[in-house]
């Protein structure tokens, strides 16, 4: 199953609800493009919603890494939402856990924005 | 499943695609818990991504050889490339401070993270990994994850 992307607005943040796999070509690409996108139209608020995410490679915990990494230094704040047992694992193996704002509620999510 | 099964498969990314699917059929007919399984296809797909990007490059007259072999003790992999062999020594620690926002450079240490055993032996005509993997889970499932 590949990568499908959607993002709407919730308070000034936008929210990027991702499903599928994010693995090397096919959903790295989209969520790299979407960030820049998001980021080049003034959005610096973003929220990645993972919680559809049932499979995420090396490659696609580099994107994740670079969509963070390009929103901070615009400026901006990436946040990630709803990890799935899975992806909440490799960020622990990988010790980028602690590296990423990991929230598991929408609300708070969008509340925990300056 | 035979003892041994191999494939002779092209550098592409269909290839990747493959071998974590073939990775992920095999462990289930071995009987491997649904945890193990999951790390096994992603061990196998880490292998094969090194494989056809770094090794191969993606060549079209180069090919990985993926051979599965089912043993007492548990489940062989090994996939050889035919790139330039890759530099061991040159792998920075993914989990250093320094390194831990690069976006790649993981791959390897996943596959040790995921497998009882993870060999890996360069050479000049190309780069053999073999990963072991306990039917018993010897380890608890793998030494580090517990997808």
């Amino acid at each position: 199953m590949s990568m499908k992307l959607s993002t709407r607005q919730v308070d000034g943040v936008t929210i990027v609800d991702c499903s599928g796999r994010i693995t090397l070509g096919e959903g790295s690409v989209t969520i790299r493009d979407t960030v820049r996108e998001l980021l080049s139209k003034g959005n610096k608020k973003i929220v990645l919603n993972l919680g559809e995410v049932n499979y995420i490679d090396s490659s696609g915990i580099g994107e994740l890494v670079s969509a963070y990494t390009t929103t901070k230094n615009q400026g901006g704040e990436l946040k990630l939402l709803n990890l799935t047992k899975k992806v909440h694992d490799l960020l622990q193996i990988t010790k980028l856990y602690t590296v990423f704002d990991v929230k598991d509620d929408e609300a708070a999510a969008v509340k925990s924005f300056k | 499943m035979e003892q041994l099964v191999s494939y002779t498969l092209d550098s592409t990314l269909e290839t990747v695609d493959h071998a974590e699917e073939k990775a992920t059929r095999i462990a289930q007919e071995m009987g491997f818990g649904e945890d193990e399984v999951m790390q096994i296809s992603m061990a196998v797909r880490e292998g094969a991504v090194n494989a056809v990007l770094h090794g191969n490059a993606y060549a079209p007259d180069k090919k990985v050889v993926l051979a599965f072999e089912r043993t007492p003790d548990g489940l062989v992999i090994t996939i050889r490339d035919q790139g330039k062999g890759i530099d061991l020594g040159g792998i920075p620690n993914p989990l250093a401070p320094e390194n831990l926002l690069k976006t790649s450079g993981r791959g390897i240490f996943l596959m040790r993270s995921f497998m009882d055993e993870v060999e890996i032996r360069p050479s000049k005509t190309g780069t053999e990994i073999k990963l072991i993997k306990h039917v018993h889970g010897a380890s608890g499932g793998g030494k580090e994850g517990s997808l």
